[in-house]
């Protein structure tokens, strides 16, 4: 009995702040979320509406969302894998005995995650200016006519992407980087004494030893590219012709530019629900995969 | 737990600028927000104010113009607005929903050095709902041509245009898509040049009271055939201002004869283009559908929030920045244009070529719908013009389609005005 008091007054520090901040805020968003709660209702709270699930099904119905949404599962479903094999890639070639000065290529392929993305999607900006831009030049040098990279509805996103995977592999780099330290060598010898060529030595120590990081660092990446803002909102604000509103930026926009709470919050708890589906899905491949 | 020390560190942080702020304002501690590049101007007028008014310490704090309208709305959320602000006269109308401003035509009336009938009617009128005045004028903007004189010149054309025919044939004239040049510059996620436009129809933007849309009206449609018809002829080129990157330098090199632009750009194209260029350029009243037309009544006002404790010492101030004399040297700093006629009748403004055709316009102003939605209604009208321009929809299509979203934007207000309550008040 007293130990289990102990334990809650251990406890309880957490517990309150991840209350106070997290819980609470998470329960009034919901309730918000049943109200059309807006402009008028900030002046004066009798204003305010319960609209039941109006706010969900006026979404439902309105095809930005679902524009966005469609923007959204584009980005992870291009930019997961894409970020992910450059990160394995480097992270392979980083850890290869042949590599040299692997502590300066380590550092040089991390630093995009540690740039301000501000900064950098200015940079970003110039490079992939139509007229004046470096990529377009370099395509200019193999005879390839210059491409409309931010201005093209159809270009837009894959810039973005293209710039998020750049920006974000160094860190599931290092990650993968530790994973692969961790293969015991001895495994790697017993293949080559076997003969094993080296791409059945990726594909039969490497990849399975690897599986579980690889799982993680797949999790983390989807539910963080699920919440795609940033880029847009610093390279595109959206455009050209919303091609590159993302769920999030909706809520932003709806939330803190039209100070519609109401449908704001009901944007965030469908994003939640999908980003639980889809988790939870990865999940349990994961599991019958081990099972199997 | 890594997430929870972070939660409590910032909330620590938090109080301890709470506390270090509250501290910072005295009795006579006036804080004022400014938005954009005012607040870089107004450092060099505030000494003199403060020499003048000894007893008066002004606070500054300036806002980044991305971010002013959520700071502004967020600080009436949490209770911390300050004294008095600068506010563009497109967001008063939801802080007059919110009840957020003290009414000034009582100030207004006690005082020698404001006079309404000085300032150009649109404009002040701008600041009055339902009879109660909450702002003062403070730099007046409206959107005009700049144009490419020699160019215009070379091209057969001794002035600038007068109407929309006109206007129309000097485009074509001036457009070689092939060589990369075109008449004009119009970014496709800017509404300010399709809002203006729309202004000088006879038909309102918003109908019954803004409750609904008006955007099916023939005078919307005249307007936005004219836009998508610029860029379907290619005298305009399809992109937005991101892409447009540095549009001085292009009006320099002759890229775009036309830019349709505001008055701040006098002195970013002094700025930009060698002083041997001086010559080459020049700026024109908007041309009208069928000759003098109207244009967009735009601008900041300078207004006092309800909740202040310093309404004295916020009025002295605005009187000050009221003074011609004080407006005209802004000018000069900022290139921003007084809302008032006598601060037009000295100094630069009087003898500036370029700025005269802002004095012209300025007569002849309109001012956008007053309601709170307003710029959200703007926004959408734009993104749906966009795609017509882009040939996704016809014009009939998008003005249809810009009622719609117009009405469902409006939905609240219908309500709000239906069921108005005498006790709170009500919208504009």
């Amino acid at each position: 009995m007293n130990t289990q008091r102990a334990a809650w007054m251990f406890l309880a520090p957490a517990a309150i702040v991840l209350g106070v901040f997290f819980l609470l805020p998470v329960i009034g968003a919901l309730v918000l979320s049943l109200t059309d709660y807006d402009l008028y209702a900030l002046a004066d709270i009798h204003n305010l509406r319960f609209v039941a699930l109006a706010n969900y099904w006026a979404l439902l119905h309105r095809p930005l969302f679902w524009a966005a949404l469609g923007h959204t599962v584009y980005f992870v479903a291009v930019g997961v894998p894409l970020s992910m094999l450059m990160s394995l890639c480097a992270a392979l070639l980083l850890h290869s005995p042949l590599a040299r000065c692997k502590a300066f290529f380590r550092t040089a392929l991390f630093a995009p995650v540690v740039t301000t993305v501000v900064a950098v999607a200015v940079v970003w900006r110039y490079l992939f200016n139509t007229k004046y831009g470096l990529a377009n030049v370099a395509l200019g040098w193999i005879g390839i006519h210059p491409i409309d990279w931010l201005g093209d509805p159809h270009w837009a996103m894959p810039t973005i992407i293209l710039f998020a995977a750049w920006k974000n592999f160094g860190y599931n780099m290092i990650i993968l980087l530790a994973g692969l330290q961790a293969i015991p060598v001895e495994l790697y010898e017993a293949a080559r004494i076997d003969g094993a060529s080296a791409w059945r030595q990726f594909r039969h120590i490497t990849v399975p030893m690897l599986a579980p990081t690889l799982l993680m660092v797949g999790i983390l990446t989807v539910s963080g590219y699920f919440q795609l803002f940033a880029e847009p909102y610093v390279i595109t604000e959206g455009g050209p012709l919303q091609s590159t509103v993302s769920v999030l930026y909706l809520m932003y926009n709806e939330g803190f530019k039209w100070w519609n709470l109401g449908s704001a919050s009901a944007i965030a708890f469908l994003l939640f629900l999908i980003m639980f589906v889809v988790t939870a899905c990865m999940l349990r491949v994961e599991r019958s995969e081990v099972r199997a | 737990m890594s997430l929870a020390c972070w939660r409590i560190v910032v909330a620590v942080l938090i109080y301890a600028c709470l506390v270090a702020c509250t501290q910072h304002s005295g009795p006579n501690t006036l804080t004022f927000w400014t938005i954009g590049r005012e607040g870089e101007a107004i450092t060099q007028l505030l000494p003199e104010f403060e020499r003048e008014n000894p007893n008066i310490h002004v606070v500054l704090q300036q806002l980044p113009l991305s971010a002013a309208h959520q700071k502004l709305l967020t600080a009436f959320a949490g209770d911390s607005t300050p004294d008095m602000t600068q506010l563009g006269n497109t967001w008063l109308p939801e802080f007059v929903a919110l009840g957020a401003l003290e009414p000034l035509q009582a100030r207004v009336a006690n005082t020698k050095s404001i006079q309404p009938g000085d300032y150009f009617p649109s404009i002040w009128a701008t600041n009055v709902y339902d009879g109660a005045l909450y702002g003062v004028p403070w730099y007046i903007d409206t959107r005009l041509l700049f144009y490419r004189s020699d160019m215009l010149k070379a091209a057969g054309f001794d002035a600038p245009p007068r109407d929309w025919n006109e206007w129309r044939r000097m485009l074509a004239a001036l457009s070689h898509p092939a060589r990369g040049q075109y008449g004009i510059l119009l970014p496709t996620n800017e509404y300010d040049q399709l809002t203006s436009l729309a202004l000088q129809q006879p038909d309102p933007l918003l109908r019954d009271g803004g409750r609904y849309g008006n955007f099916e009206s023939t005078g919307f449609k005249r307007a936005l055939r004219f836009y998508v018809d610029t860029f379907r002829l290619h005298q305009a080129p399809p992109i937005t201002n991101v892409e447009a990157g540095n549009p001085w330098v292009e009006f320099g090199r002759g890229v775009y004869a036309f830019y349709f632009s505001g008055p701040w750009n006098i002195s970013e194209f002094r700025k930009r283009l060698p002083a041997s260029a001086e010559g080459t350029w020049a700026t024109a009243p908007l041309p009208g559908t069928d000759g003098e037309g109207a244009a967009l009544a735009g601008g900041s006002s300078l207004v006092i929030f309800r909740t202040s404790t310093h309404k004295d010492a916020a009025w002295t101030l605005i009187e000050y920045l009221s003074r011609p004399d004080v407006q005209g040297r802004f000018y000069d700093l900022l290139g921003d244009m007084p809302p008032r006629r006598s601060s037009w009748s000295q100094g630069s403004l009087l003898r500036d070529a370029k700025a005269q055709a802002f004095r012209e316009q300025l007569e002849r102003v309109k001012p956008t719908p007053p309601v709170p939605e307003w710029e959200q209604i703007v926004n959408e009208m734009q993104l749906v013009a966009a795609q017509a321009v882009a040939g996704d929809l016809t014009i009939d299509q998008a003005a249809a389609e810009i009622d719609r979203r117009a009405d469902r934007i409006l939905e609240k207000r219908r309500w709000m005005l239906d069921h108005a309550r005498p006790t709170t008040s009500a919208p504009p």
